[in-house]
């Protein structure tokens, strides 16, 4: 199945969780969050979280940054 | 002698009254020592997307152990309430900090904020818990709402972000500390060690800034001055300036002149 993990076409095997998703791509699950079609997904449910085709999830992390960029 | 009370945030006790950004600098191992040169124990990070597809690259918090320094996630870049919402609540997920910087931008010429915009934004926040530090414009009407609306501490610009014009209107910022109650935190627009002693003798509580310490020449140098400018402008603010004077005063008494 096809989800899009940060903007981005990703091919998976159908029936992965989120766990399994980070894992694939090599992401600690500390110091990231993860929103799967706009919702914030708590780090204690991620191997329960089955993602479907089609599914948007967002693996965000913090970055050197002061105030706003354009 | 007037003893200082640490900042507090919130809940938070701050050990320094400088807090510092991340971005701009050349390097992680530059960032660390600058932050270090600086004194400060707090700092503001971004949220972005994680790079799935290079996981070679090195993290921030490697060199920032957020056991060592306070977390400060920030919004920087989000121009609507939705997504400074949807920013914060991302950032508080990944279990670094309750806190905030909210950023709510109105314009990518000026990068001011949109004060409608993060009002709605700060409301909605403090109702689910966080602590909420609002950048905002240095305008005493819209801090009084943000302290209504349950902002642990409201942070006026001293001039546009990364302008480098030091505090351009001290007589706004000296009517917002007289406005409202909860710490006011200089954020944006410093330039140079001065720029921040001027913020701290006016009365703030604090002073955020990042491109006046990153995009220096020398910049841990920089942040060392930064460090001494803060508690310096402190120190003379809780000493009590003298009144200024038209004419001169002699300092030497008048008493036993050679005649």
């Amino acid at each position: 199945m096809q989800v899009i993990v940060n903007g981005m076409e990703q091919e998976v095997p159908s029936g992965t969780n989120l766990s399994q998703l980070l894992e694939r791509f090599k992401v600690q699950p500390e110091r990231v969050a993860v929103e799967v079609n706009l919702n914030v997904i708590h780090r204690q449910q991620y191997s329960q979280v089955s993602l479907n085709d089609g599914d948007q999830i967002e693996i965000i992390g913090f970055v050197g940054g002061g105030s706003s960029c354009r | 002698m007037p003893v200082d009370r640490p900042l507090v945030v919130g809940k938070i006790e701050f050990r320094s009254r400088l807090i510092v950004g991340t971005g701009k600098y050349a390097s992680f191992e530059e960032t660390k020592k600058a932050i270090e040169a600086s004194g400060a124990d707090c700092v503001t990070v971004a949220v972005r997307r994680v790079n799935i597809l290079d996981r070679s690259q090195e993290n921030l918090l490697d060199y920032i152990d957020p056991k060592v320094y306070k977390i400060l996630p920030n919004t920087a870049g989000c121009y609507t309430a939705e997504e400074a919402v949807r920013t914060a609540r991302l950032a508080r997920t990944a279990g670094i900090s309750d806190m905030v910087k909210l950023e709510v931008i109105g314009d990518p010429k000026t990068l001011f904020p949109d004060n409608e915009a993060l009002l709605e934004a700060t409301r909605i926040l403090v109702k689910e818990g966080f602590t909420v530090l609002p950048y905002t414009n240095d305008d005493p009407i819209m801090a009084k709402k943000l302290q209504d609306a349950g902002a642990a501490v409201v942070m006026p610009l001293a001039a546009p972000i990364g302008s480098g014009l030091g505090v351009r209107n001290p007589y706004n910022i000296r009517i917002i500390l007289e406005t409202i109650s909860v710490p006011i935190i200089v954020d944006a627009g410093v330039g140079t060690a001065s720029d921040a002693a001027i913020a701290m003798e006016l009365g703030c509580d604090g002073v955020l800034m990042n491109t006046a310490i990153a995009g220096a020449e020398n910049p841990i140098q920089m942040a060392e001055a930064m460090n001494y400018a803060v508690r310096a402008g402190r120190l003379a603010y809780l000493a009590g300036r003298i009144p200024k004077k038209l004419y001169a005063q002699a300092s030497s008494p008048v008493e036993g002149m050679i005649e």
